[in-house]
């Protein structure tokens, strides 16, 4: 209390410059008349009692210091005084400043955007109330080798009325049709639990959300939307909530607009920024079947205080009795379980590596940058040694010239820090664009004040921790040495100039670790670039269509494979007349190469006639629903038996084309064409009629560029009827106009009919490698700006021991050395260092590329190549960065730097 | 002369506390001149260095100051004890005693008196 109450005066008097210096003045002078009063009655002399009563009272000026220290608070007025000194020398060589600022700018600053993404990505994944309760639930068969199967609708309610968790949700992402407002717009849907919103803990800004405990039948008819659609298609109308609208043809009544800030979980972009989500029960489909597996995402919100760990404890026992109740349905060899996982982890589980490297790499650089700053400071030391002699002779404690010195590096660091903050947040729109689409939660990417925070505590502790040795090398110093002959040769410089030696090496060694994950990135990156894909992309677009899926089948017009049918081929029929096309095929969206993440995957249970007839556990499959043309459109190669042909129809037999990976995997050493199996789709007949394997075609990377054989069944869309549709145009085609053309055929000949996301397959394949590209360009930028550094970092040593030593050089030339031998000579300094740098860099480098194994494709994380080119580009580095002082120190003229020492 | 006791040094706050209690508001010098017959030798303290301590103090809230007339009719600055101050005198003596009694307990035990 009575401390604070002090300090609070102090920092008061200190903020409004208060002074009672007169007070104290006057106090002494009337206890020094006092004192003398008394000595005079002692019988003292006027003049020896006032000289008593002086010595009895002390130093006066000491202790009127004492008082005015009392007064203020000395340490920030000693701190201000630094500062306002530590300004006017920065001012005073401002090219020493500039330089060392602009390092410092360019290394906070792009630490500092860096973490930006992870701020918004890794360290705030969930903009909803208590995030650490949310969790993903998925189910393995880890017996069959089949992860995250999907979860059945008993299996939903087991877990709503297990009490672990306050809600239970699944939700299904996909897209819908808004229609009767004008042209149909496709915008990005979410079929829900009418608890999702309740799992996410967030209310509607408008109406309501959904009745978590609503239990009717099916969809409810209720859609909640997302501010944005509100405002865009319905002009922000303030009676949305008495009006119905239509999607996919059924009428649906809005029940509430969520926030405008309001974003939802999801793994990808298009996923986080749904704008309407419709609730449904799942109760009508009758009787639900454990086997069943309808719902692939499962999120929940765990009663509060419980962990995940303990969760997933009562998960497990809870499974183990439910395959005591059902042994039918859970068969052990299957072994399933359930598995939960923080809903955070998932979100940015395919990006959390890259990031995580990325930043990595970027604190290298911010590492390298503090080091050149550092050496940039020692180098001045050098310069300074007599100032700092002359201040120490003076007088100056050698803390109080740490201090100073500290201040300065200290103001140097932060106002680094500062600008490259500055220069982030001005550029911040343009560096975003940089950033692959792909990455989750980009649009929450900001530059906040917890980033600004990053940035100043980055810079003072870079400050700190960089410029406390500077500063005590700086101020020690053998006195007497210094002054007499300018800090040349001194002790204190010898030690600095090792300790300047050690700095380069460390910067070599770390931009030689950075450089070798750039080469391994840009190796993975090529490869897969590189990579035959068994398939074609070039001049081939694809557009995408959603046909209604109405919640009564009997409105549905697209209902059977033959209705559907009619729609396909008309539709196609009229792409082919747009000029340029030559070809044309269809397909359900999951069939567009590499156009998709993994959720997005229609991954079914397959039945082959035989071993897994009575299983309940078949092995999955990815399922591609394609017409006839599509293996010629997209130049797959045909091994064995036949395509599709025109002749099968949904009433013909129903038959499949798979590619090698599936005949490998499923009927190793036979012939699969003419095998039968049943394809046990999502929402499908309980016991689907058999389909005949006609056909195997080559292995393409349709799925994922680093994996070649995944197993694939393609079914032919005439036959199994799909709602969400892509088109394919090959030729020469004008991909500005291509969506209109499109538009105009496709509602030619059904006008409710949305034409949207036409992208070639090149551009597809592209953003595929997106966040790959996105590291590996980031990484290689830090790399190069990391020897640009450490380049400038030995260029500056060697010109320092060229200056240093131009006095020997001088004699050495004097004596008839050849011009050729000190070029050497400081050549041989510059190798050694970088011989050494490189040697420390060899050492860590295989440590961090072990590291980011899981990040490379097709090479090794100790690829030899890389490793020996990036020591050779260091090399050639070094030497170039030493070539110049060493041509310096060549073609110094002896008589000149003799005359000027 | 006996040596300078540290411990004295460390104590004059609560020697101006007291004189303050004792002889009611006082201007630096009688303070001085009190704490000085009081100790006699023991304590030679510079008596200049009492004004930074009355600073501080009177930043504590332990006492307040104002100008006033001196015995001479010169303006001097008078400090007198506050409530909070008070208080703290209180305790403080009382801790003072404590260490004391502990201290002189100490001194008084004898080597036989050991169990």
């Amino acid at each position: 209390m009575r401390f604070l109450r002090r300090f609070f005066i102090r920092l008061s008097n200190f903020a409004t410059g208060r002074r009672a210096d007169q007070r104290v003045r006057e106090e002494m002078a009337e206890h020094l008349a006092l004192q003398t009063e008394e000595n005079l009655r002692a019988g003292m002399s006027p003049a020896e009692a006032r000289r008593q009563a002086a010595l009895k009272l002390g130093a006066a000026q000491a202790i009127r210091e004492q008082h005015n220290a009392e007064q203020g608070l000395p340490l920030a007025e000693n701190f201000l005084f630094d500062l306002r000194y530590a300004f006017r020398m920065l001012y005073r060589s401002p090219g020493f400043s500039l330089i060392a600022i602009a390092t410092m700018a360019l290394g906070v600053g792009a630490t500092t955007a860096i973490y930006s993404v992870i701020d918004a990505t890794l360290l705030h994944p969930l903009p909803y109330p208590h995030p650490s309760e949310l969790v993903r639930i998925e189910a393995n068969l880890p017996g069959v080798g089949a992860h995250d199967v999907g979860l059945s609708i008993p299996e939903l309610r087991d877990l709503q009325n297990s009490g672990i968790f306050q809600y239970v949700s699944f939700c299904f992402f996909g897209s819908d049709t808004l229609t009767g407002n004008g042209q149909p717009t496709r915008i990005a849907g979410a079929t829900v639990s009418p608890s999702y919103f309740a799992v996410l803990g967030v209310d509607a800004q408008l109406g309501r959300t959904f009745d978590p405990h609503d239990a009717s039948p099916g969809s409810n008819g209720e859609v909640v939307i997302s501010d944005g659609l509100w405002k865009r298609a319905f002009g922000a109308d303030p009676h949305i909530l008495s009006k119905s609208i239509r999607i996919d043809n059924d009428l649906f009544h809005v029940v509430g607009v969520m926030p405008a800030g309001f974003r939802d979980q999801g793994q990808t972009g298009e996923q986080v920024s749904t704008e309407l989500w419709a609730a449904d029960g799942f109760s009508d489909r009758t009787p639900p079947m454990r086997g069943t597996r309808l719902v692939y995402e499962t999120i929940a919100r765990l009663q509060p205080g419980l962990s995940p760990e303990a969760a997933q404890g009562r998960l497990d026992a809870l499974v183990a009795s439910l395959k005591k109740q059902y042994p039918a349905d859970y068969p052990p060899q299957a072994e399933w379980t359930f598995h939960l996982t923080p809903l955070a982890e998932t979100l940015v589980g395919n990006v959390r590596q890259s990031l995580i490297l990325l930043f990595g790499a970027v604190g290298l650089v911010l590492l390298i940058s503090c080091v050149n700053v550092a050496n940039l400071l020692l180098a001045r030391a050098s310069a300074r040694g007599r100032e700092m002699a002359v201040r120490q002779a003076l007088g100056a404690a050698r803390m109080r010239l740490i201090r100073q010195l500290f201040t300065e590096s200290l103001l140097l660091f932060v106002l680094g820090g500062i600008t490259g903050f500055a220069v982030l947040f001005c550029a911040r729109k343009f560096l975003l664009q940089f950033v692959p689409e792909s990455l989750p939660r980009l649009n929450d990417i900001s530059i906040s004040w917890g980033v600004l925070a990053f940035a100043i505590v980055v810079s003072v502790a870079a400050g700190t921790i960089f410029g406390l040795a500077p500063a005590w090398l700086t101020s020690r110093l053998d006195l007497t040495a210094t002054l007499r002959q300018e800090g040349r040769g001194s002790n204190g410089s010898r030690r600095r100039s090792r300790l300047r030696h050690v700095l380069v090496i460390g910067e070599l060694a770390l931009s030689l670790v950075l450089m070798v994950a750039a080469g391994l990135l840009l190796r993975s990156f090529w490869d897969l670039f590189q990579v035959q894909l068994g398939f074609n992309p070039t001049r081939v677009m694809a557009i995408e269509t959603s046909l209604p899926n109405p919640n009564d089948p009997n409105t549905d017009i697209y209902r059977t494979a033959t209705q559907e049918a009619v729609l396909l081929r008309e539709v196609l029929r009229r792409n082919r007349t747009i000029p340029g096309v030559e070809e044309t095929a269809v397909s359900d969206r999951t069939a567009i190469p590499l156009g998709h993440g993994q959720n997005d995957r229609r991954i079914i249970p397959l039945l082959r006639e035989g071993p897994e007839v009575q299983s309940s556990q078949p092995p999955l499959i990815d399922t591609s629903i394609v017409s006839p043309e599509y293996f010629h459109v997209l130049g797959m190669t045909l091994l064995r038996g036949r395509l599709f042909v025109d002749q099968d129809l949904e009433a013909t037999p129903l038959v499949a084309v798979i590619n090698q990976a599936a005949a490998r995997t499923y009927w190793p050493n036979q012939d699969p064409v003419g095998k039968r199996v049943r394809m046990l789709g999502r929402l499908g007949r309980a016991r689907p009629d058999w389909t005949t394997i006609v056909g195997v075609i080559a292995d393409a990377r349709t799925e994922s560029l680093a994996d070649a054989g995944i197993p694939q069944i393609y079914l032919d869309i005439y036959q199994r009827p799909a709602k969400f549709l892509a088109l394919y145009l090959r030729g020469q085609v004008d991909p500005a106009a291509i969506s209109a053309q499109v538009r105009t055929q496709v509602q030619a000949v059904d006008p409710e009919l949305p034409v949207f996301h036409a992208e070639t397959l090149n551009d597809v394949l592209s953003s595929s490698l997106s966040v790959r590209r996105f590291s590996m360009e980031m990484v290689a930028l830090f790399a190069a700006t990391a020897l640009l550094l450490a380049g400038l970092g030995i260029y500056g040593t060697i010109s320092f021991l060229v200056n240093e030593q131009s006095r020997e050089i001088a004699i050495r030339l004097a004596l008839g050395a050849q011009r050729r031998d000190i070029l050497k000579m400081v050549l041989r300094q510059g190798l050694t260092l970088a011989a050494a740098g490189a040697g420390v860099g060899l050492v860590g480098a295989p440590i961090v590329s072990h590291l980011m194994a899981g990040l490379l494709y097709g090479v090794s994380p100790y690829d030899l190549s890389t490793f020996a080119g990036v020591t050779a580009v260091l090399t050639a580095v070094a030497i170039a960065a030493s070539y110049v002082p060493a041509l310096r120190a060549m073609r110094l003229d002896p008589i000149t730097t003799l005359h000027a020492e | 002369m006996k040596e300078k006791a540290d411990v004295l040094q460390g104590t004059l706050a609560l020697m101006v506390l007291k004189t303050l209690d004792v002889l009611g508001p006082q201007h630096g010098y009688g303070i001085a001149r009190r704490i000085e017959q009081i100790s006699g030798d023991i304590l030679a303290l510079n008596q200049g260095t009492l004004y930074p301590l009355l600073l501080k103090l009177e930043n504590e809230g332990s006492i307040a100051s104002q100008w006033g007339a001196s015995e001479n009719n010169r303006r001097a600055r008078f400090y007198r004890l506050t409530t909070s101050g008070r208080k703290q005198l209180q305790s403080e003596t009382y801790d003072w005693n404590q260490t004391a009694a502990i201290i002189a307990r100490f001194f008084e035990v004898k080597a036989e008196d050991l169990p």
